[in-house]
């Protein structure tokens, strides 16, 4: 157990960067031109109603007050009250937490399924035809704009076949996946080829390594040394690949929930960014922050535990 | 020694260049072309509307049809590779030079400019990228000036990362050990004998980067945070044809295509370069 002692100290270390994300996020809010009182109260609020609901939300202390009392409530798990909700911070994402993180693992699946497959068929027939054409796909999926693909997506599938909703995120557990599909889809095919390229290589790599060799001497067939030598060699650097650009993806999902009107946290963020909903913005930003810092967490346990020669 | 790396030099201007290059950089300055010369290509101006003929296919008169307001969604597309090159250019150039010369002073100086820029990188990285350049867009205001000043606040990190690894393996190297010796100022070494030679990764990174951006540029216009209505914007026109979807989906198409071909200009580019200059990660 030795190898995991890092699963303490890593949170640990972590803590001079969060706090430094919460000063970033309070320092960046702060100082959004507007003031949220108005845009909640009206055009016609009185003076005294202005005071009253700022006092009420403590918008009238000094800002480094502000913060401390921020960082003091975010210790008790309070993340401060919505202005526009009328509701605590909390509550409001954790509603729009559900359809968010749906999205994030539907697309990993899909984008691990189309990456593999590829992977494979175009290391397995390095040089010809398939892994040509694998590689021109890569080159051409990693130039797709999302938000445009999404379009045609809905275009085709949705306006002219009807296959799938336009848009919005369904009721039962079958309505939300279908209703995900191509949301989830979009967002894979923009994943995969980074995915493909990196697997892609290191499969071709571990397929001329000695001990695939060793494997093949002893008599196993090439399909074999695949499945049992290649692949579980070939999976480390992958898991890695995927840990550093699901932070990317967490922002990505902003567009692609826009695209398709999914009532999900990057949806909610641009939402409040516009009116000014203070404690909103800062309560996303950080709950996005915490999920990079708890992947990337994840990441290197994985790696651990798939690979007993890394020590952290 | 002396012999053989001269006798080399001749043979290596022969060495093919890698098709990919090639071809990204035809595409590249194909649309370098389009930009410049868009005001004698198009065959309407990007704004010029014809209420008469809205919403119309392609056609002899319009190649790639009409939009809403009757605008040719050709001249559109010429016009905003203007646009969306300056993306492409600005959006890269600024994180480049920030990224560059912090990673520089602070791989050659290590001590506290080290400790702070690495925790400044740590907390930036923290942060989904586009989550904090939207963020940013939002204090300063809707608008492409905005957009490059969040670009380059977050976008610095990857090539202050680069380049700082790249200083701290060469700064003992013997050549930079030689310019010290000879009573060169931090300044000088750095900047004549460190940087020459430390900034090839950063420059690989940054073709794949211009896609990046120009994807991102595209997508915070297309949500109205970058490039406004009614500039002819790729991302902008995406997002003025998509209410017309069902009916006029050449607005959306054309647009598409533009970006898609810019994007795979540099990353064709990118992929060439690397494997020319034998940096592929």
């Amino acid at each position: 157990m030795e190898r995991f002692r890092f699963l303490i100290w890593r949170p640990v270390q972590m803590l001079p960067v969060l706090l430094g994300v919460t000063l970033v996020t309070f320092v960046l809010v702060r100082s959004l031109p507007g003031d949220p009182v108005r845009v909640l109260l009206g055009p016609r609020a009185r003076p005294e109603m202005i005071a009253a609901t700022r006092h009420q939300f403590g918008l009238d202390e000094p800002l480094p007050v502000q913060y401390l009392f921020f960082l003091k409530n975010l210790l008790a798990g309070d993340l401060g009250r919505s202005i526009m909700y009328r509701a605590p911070v909390f509550e409001v994402i954790a509603e729009r937490l559900a359809p968010t993180f749906l999205l994030i693992a539907y697309a990993l699946v899909l984008s691990i399924l189309l990456a593999t497959t590829f992977a494979t068929l175009a290391a397995r027939n390095e040089g010809r035809f398939a892994d040509h054409l694998v590689r021109g796909f890569c080159t051409a999926g990693l130039g797709l704009p999302g938000f445009w693909l999404g379009i045609l997506l809905i275009m085709l599938l949705s306006v002219r076949l009807g296959w799938f909703p336009v848009s919005g995120y369904g009721e039962t557990w079958l309505g939300h996946l279908h209703h995900l599909f191509l949301p989830a889809l979009t967002v894979a095919i923009a994943l995969a080829p980074v995915l493909t390229r990196n697997l892609r290589a290191t499969l071709i790599e571990q397929m001329g390594a000695d001990h695939a060799q060793a494997a093949r001497s002893r008599g196993l067939t090439e399909g074999e040394v695949f499945r049992r030598h290649v692949v579980p060699n070939a999976l480390l650097p992958t898991v890695n690949l995927l840990g550093v650009n699901l932070g990317w993806l967490i922002g990505g999902t902003v567009v692609i929930e826009s695209v398709f009107s999914i009532p999900g946290l990057g949806q909610l963020m641009v939402a409040s960014i516009f009116t000014r909903d203070y404690m909103l913005v800062q309560g996303i930003t950080l709950v996005f922050a915490l999920t990079i810092v708890a992947v990337n967490l994840t990441v290197d346990v994985l790696t651990v535990a798939l690979d007993p020669r890394v020590v952290l | 020694m002396t012999e053989a790396t001269a006798a080399d030099r001749p043979a290596a201007a022969h060495v093919e260049l890698p098709p990919m290059l090639l071809a990204g950089t035809a595409l590249l300055g194909l649309w370098i072309v389009v930009a410049i010369g868009a005001d004698w290509l198009a065959p309407y101006g990007p704004l010029e509307q014809d209420l008469s003929r809205t919403l119309q296919g392609p056609s002899a008169a319009h190649w790639l049809g009409t939009d809403n307001y009757g605008r040719d969604v050709l001249s559109r597309i010429l016009h905003g590779a203007r646009l969306d090159l300056q993306i492409a250019v600005l959006g890269v150039l600024f994180p480049f030079l920030i990224g560059n010369l912090i990673g520089l002073l602070a791989g050659y100086l290590g001590g506290w400019t080290d400790i702070v820029a690495m925790r400044l990188l740590e907390v930036t990285m923290a942060f989904p990228f586009l989550v904090l350049v939207i963020a940013i867009i939002a204090v300063l205001g809707p608008g492409l000036g905005s957009l490059y000043v969040a670009l380059a606040l977050v976008g610095w990190v990857s090539y202050a990362r680069l380049t700082r690894a790249q200083v701290l393996v060469l700064k003992s190297a013997d050549f930079v050990s030689a310019a010290r010796v000879m009573g060169l100022g931090a300044w000088r070494v750095m900047w004549r004998h460190l940087l020459p030679n430390a900034v090839t990764p950063a420059v690989v990174f940054a073709m794949t980067d211009a896609v990046l951006v120009v994807l991102l540029g595209s997508a915070l216009s297309y949500l109205g945070l970058g490039a406004q209505p009614p500039a002819a914007e790729w991302g902008v026109m995406i997002a003025e044809g998509q209410q017309f979807l069902a009916s006029a989906w050449w607005i959306c198409l054309f647009p598409g295509l533009a970006i898609v071909s810019l994007a795979m200009g540099f990353s064709l580019l990118a992929d060439g370069l690397a494997e020319r200059l034998g940096t592929r990660p």
